[in-house]
């Protein structure tokens, strides 16, 4: 079994930016990332607002750097899902708690400190056809099928700051990009919502909730009520869009750290976990914000905080 | 080496195909298409001469990518004797992909 001093699980910005700081900093690091380096800040088009790059900066571009830098200082990065961690208390004497990780492929580590940055995933609508029209007109990501719906119809669900910039994004392709929210107001911010409102090919359909997905094979239209009146109408569309929040990656660790009700996980402002030793950084975290900015700075915090405890754990023997 | 598909050559390269075909549906501005790009490429190493891998670019091959309704790329296609066997949608882990193949191959 591979040991290392610090386990990373996830490659976004948080994951890479504590690996990059562990790894310059000498420590054995294990970056493993399900799919491939880059989170979902690699399915940015634009960055606008992480400092440093006045243009705005693709998102693949930033982590590819962020990846590049890291690697430097020898971050090993391997592919894989982590299915289940373990708190070990086989060193029961010098009362030491090792982590183990096994990943899907079987393969099992052992670590001292553990990094968990493993982001959020779309939340899913939940009405009927969803589920079946995925792939066929259902989809959770603009910047990656916007392009396929060239002069279709199209709706995006959701009211905030990444249902609008989809919605912009796709009003380059789309005949007519509908955007459907269940608030009187759109939830995003005045700069989100100036362009949408200056955008001639974006409609706005307000105080509505989509409450059906139609279409056998493929997505026909969806089904949508308005929440004052109850009033039911069927809009004609052949993508359905849905940016309606996240839900963090966390099923692995239940009941090991603390996590809000939603799974988001509970630091301190060290980026410690209920557990010491377990750390989690990045979008995954219970916080205000979730952007690239501030993953990076909370990937450094728990990059060095794990440093620090590796330290204790291997030169005082005690914890 | 993955095998570039076209509306021309796939019914050749895929449909007539001995050998279990597996097809990427993918496009150059599609960004989870080029994070498992690489991933893709080492299965079509891993399994050369039990499994065909092919890509096939929806925008150049309209045809092709129609027919099989591809709304959702990257889309990946096994087939076997001309015929859909399964179908995965998304920026797949290795390891799932693998797993499929598998079971195609019966491994």
């Amino acid at each position: 079994m591979s040991k290392y001093d610090i386990i990373i699980i996830g490659g976004g910005p948080a994951g890479l930016t504590a690996g990059l700081y562990t790894a310059r900093s000498k420590m054995k690091t294990l970056l493993l990332e399900k799919v491939a380096p880059g989170g979902q800040a690699a399915l940015a088009w634009a960055i606008e607002n992480y400092p440093g790059f006045p243009e705005g900066i693709d998102g693949p571009e930033l982590m590819e750097r962020i990846r590049r830098q890291a690697e430097k200082y020898e971050l090993e990065i391997r592919v894989g899902e982590v299915v289940k961690v373990e708190l070990s208390s086989e060193d029961e004497r010098s009362k030491r708690k090792v982590e183990r990780i096994i990943n899907t492929r079987g393969e099992e580590y052992k670590t001292v400190a553990l990094i968990v940055a493993t982001g959020t995933r779309p939340k899913k609508l939940g009405v009927t056809g969803e589920e079946r029209l995925i792939g066929r007109g259902v989809s959770y990501c603009a910047t990656c099928d916007g392009p396929l719906f060239k002069n279709r119809k199209v709706v995006v669900v959701g009211g905030g700051d990444a249902a609008v910039e989809e919605a912009l994004f796709l009003s380059r392709f789309a005949e007519k990009t509908t955007l459907i929210h269940r608030r009187d107001e759109l939830r995003a911010t005045k700069i989100m919502r100036e362009r949408a409102a200056s955008n001639p090919k974006l409609e706005f359909m307000s105080k509505s909730v989509v409450t059906e997905v139609l279409g056998e094979t493929e997505v026909e239209g969806v089904k949508v009520r308005n929440v004052e009146t109850g009033k039911d109408l069927t809009l004609e569309a052949k993508g359905v869009f849905v940016h309606i929040g996240n839900i963090p990656n966390t099923a692995f660790l239940k009941g090991i750290v603390e996590m809000d009700e939603e799974g988001f996980i509970v630091t301190n402002e060290n980026m410690e976990t209920s557990v010491s030793g377990i750390y989690a950084c990045g979008d995954v975290r219970k916080k205000l914000l979730r952007q690239v900015v501030t993953a990076c700075g909370e990937g450094a915090t728990a990059g060095v905080a794990a440093g620090q405890y590796v330290q204790k754990w291997k030169y005082k023997k005690e914890i | 080496m993955e095998i570039v598909l076209n509306d021309k050559n796939f019914e050749e390269q895929v449909l007539n195909s001995e050998t279990p075909v597996l097809v990427d549906f993918w496009a150059d501005w599609c960004r989870p298409c080029l994070m498992v790009a690489p991933a893709v490429e080492e299965i079509s190493r891993k399994y050369a001469g039990r499994l065909k891998v092919g890509k096939l670019n929806v925008d150049e091959n309209p045809l092709t990518s129609g027919k099989y309704g591809i709304q959702s790329i990257p889309t990946f296609i096994f087939f076997k004797d001309g015929k859909v066997l399964d179908r995965a949608v998304g920026a797949m882990f290795r390891a799932d992909l693998e797993a499929k193949i598998g079971e195609i191959l019966n491994e």
